[in-house]
């Protein structure tokens, strides 16, 4: 659905040339939720604004659905962008308009009929739930239902694409979760193709199919949310991850990790539970059938797409034995097992 | 006072604003277009292009740097010409509208500057024409301030009016100087000042209301 091919974008500024973009290539398909995180300053909304060309590339092109609209202008680039809705982190809506005005305003654009418009409105704030605020002014609303009057703008047309710069990145977390329930309902109703920037990687585990990881201009990974989820190649997704999953040991047992094997320690093993293995009862299996105490430090499930992902971060002790046939055990189950030190017996 | 004098003032007071609405009406009509023109053409606006904006910014700037005292009395080739006669409300109406149209072109420049680039993006996102992002986006986003801007422009146009009655337009202005100034009748003088200054409180008092109940920023 929509092509970018070695994406390059260079800006002009009073200290020179700045490479925001560097080659990016991305492939996003029909239908599908995907989104592009990255810190701030990474080049996401540049890229994503090169989707409906309001921004140039340097060099490279960009498709969607078979056209190059980076190539258009004029009438053909104003046609073309039609096709395209686009929500805004501070939603940007006409302030002198109240909300059926604002909804109504890429259709007057379009030059529908007063009847037309009508028709199309009002189904249309139905859908965000606001048939009862037709009549007030954006000052009048909460920023939730601002952003809905936005998404409802931005379908007015019928688009085919869904392009969602930082939507829910002024709204608290309950009303970010209500904004993207909404997103997933028109992504599924409509089969509308989304593509959403965030920093926030709740918002991709929750939402996305697949991601793009932007780290300096480069899309450093990309891939299923599960996957890079699971395990992130690059740092930037590992950086990413790791904040929320927050499978970092915790203080006091690193501090007891000593460096080395030397005699008399356990180690310290992270288990990583993926897909149909974190239901395995693992830690009860290896008390009883192998013979090694268990000690957790911590532990932490989490559901992506539906699919749960865990981490276990546990001490093992009973004599050098049971420790190898506790790590057999657990390789055996096909578990993702690192050992990430050994701390002292008793200590 | 005499009922002569009354009927003068009386007279007076529909040449000052005979002039001044018809000035405003015409600096209005042309102003905004130029207010927008400024804003549109300067660089990454909607329709960037340097050589535009900086010629008719030089020229507006030309015209308001100069006294109007001067531009009265300079222009008057130019008033004979469209109006036939250099002297008259009706002569008086050209230097004061030549003077008013880059306020108003400056004045309508500040407010459509404040407009959040966002919204233009969005319109442009939406894919509207620049025709569109002026007319749909631009002015009824901007238009409580500009109705501010308007309202100075009458205000200096009231002002402005006086001096063109002193050189043979009519008006309130040319009354205060001929029966209060020259002939010494302090009663004329006051009650000139007086209704002038009645005038200028109930342009400044309707504008402003008008102002605010166009402003839908606010809660309310
Ligand atoms: N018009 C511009 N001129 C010059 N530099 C720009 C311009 N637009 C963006 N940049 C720079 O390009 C880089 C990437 O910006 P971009 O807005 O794409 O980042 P982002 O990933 O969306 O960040 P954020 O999360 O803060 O929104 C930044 O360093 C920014 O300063
Ligand atoms: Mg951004």
């Amino acid at each position: 659905m929509i092509e970018l091919k070695d994406i390059v974008k260079v800006f002009d500024t009073p200290t020179g040339p700045v490479e925001v973009l560097k080659k990016v290539s991305l492939s996003i398909r029909q239908g599908e939720i995907f989104g592009v995180i990255g810190r701030s300053g990474a080049g996401k909304s540049t890229l994503v604004r090169c989707v409906n060309a309001l921004e140039r590339p340097t060099s490279g092109a960009v498709f969607v659905g078979g056209v190059e609209i980076s190539r258009l202008d004029g009438a053909a680039l104003r046609a073309a962008r039609r096709d395209i809705g686009m929500i805004f982190q501070h939603f940007n809506l006409l302030s002198s308009r109240t909300v059926f005005d604002n909804v109504a305003l890429p259709l007057e654009i379009a030059g529908k009929s007063k009847a037309e418009i009508q028709q199309t409105v009002a189904p249309l704030l139905d859908l965000v739930g606001l048939a009862d605020r037709a009549d007030r002014y954006p000052a009048q609303l909460s920023g939730g239902q601002k952003q809905r009057v936005g998404i409802a703008r931005a379908l007015a047309l019928k688009p085919k694409v869904l392009l969602c710069d930082e939507a829910t990145s002024a709204l608290d977390p309950e009303t970010t979760k209500s904004i993207l329930a909404l997103l997933k309902d028109i992504n599924l109703k409509l089969g509308l193709t989304v593509v959403l920037i965030t920093h926030e990687m709740n918002v991709i585990k929750e939402l996305c199919d697949r991601v793009a990881v932007m780290d300096h201009g480069a899309a450093v990974e990309v891939g299923e949310v599960f996957e890079v989820f699971s395990d992130p190649q690059s740092e930037a997704a590992q950086t990413l991850v790791r904040d929320v999953l927050n499978h970092d040991l915790p203080q006091e047992a690193a501090r007891r990790l000593r460096p080395g094997n030397p005699p008399g320690t356990n180690p310290v093993i992270r288990i990583t539970f993926t897909g149909p293995s974190a239901t395995t009862p693992v830690v009860a299996e290896l008390a009883r059938d192998v013979g090694v105490d268990v000690n957790i430090l911590h532990g932490h499930i989490d559901y992506i797409q539906g699919r749960p992902y865990g981490v276990l971060t546990a001490e093992l002790s009973g004599g050098d034995a049971a420790v190898q046939a506790a790590f057999a055990h657990i390789l055996g189950k096909s578990l993702k097992l690192e050992v990430l030190g050994h701390v002292a017996g008793n200590d | 006072m005499s009922p002569a004098m009354i009927d003068l003032l009386w007279q007076g007071l529909l040449e000052t604003l005979q002039m001044v609405g018809i000035s405003g009406l015409l600096a209005t009509l042309l102003g905004v277009p130029l207010g927008v023109l400024l804003v549109v053409t300067g660089p990454g606006h909607i329709l960037p292009h340097r050589t535009v904006n900086a010629v008719v910014g030089v020229i507006s700037n030309i015209v308001r740097s100069t006294p109007f005292i001067i531009l009265l009395v300079a222009i008057i080739p130019v008033t004979r010409l469209i109006v036939g006669t250099s002297i008259g409300t009706a002569a008086a109406i050209v230097p004061l509208t030549l003077a008013a149209i880059p306020f108003v072109g400056r004045l309508t420049e500040a407010a459509l500057r404040e407009v959040d680039a966002g919204l233009i993006e969005a319109a442009q996102a939406m894919g509207a024409t620049p025709l569109q992002i002026v007319v749909k986006v631009l002015l009824p986003e901007a238009l409580s301030s500009v109705v501010a801007g308007l309202t100075i422009t009458i205000v200096s146009l009231i002002n402005y009016s006086a001096m063109a009655g002193a050189v043979g337009g009519g008006g309130l202005g040319d009354i205060g100087i001929r029966y209060g100034y020259q002939r010494f009748l302090p009663e004329v003088m006051i009650t000139v000042i007086v209704i002038l200054i009645i005038l200028v409180q109930a342009v400044q008092t309707v504008g402003d209301r008008l102002a605010r109940r166009l402003n839908k920023r606010v809660k309310g």
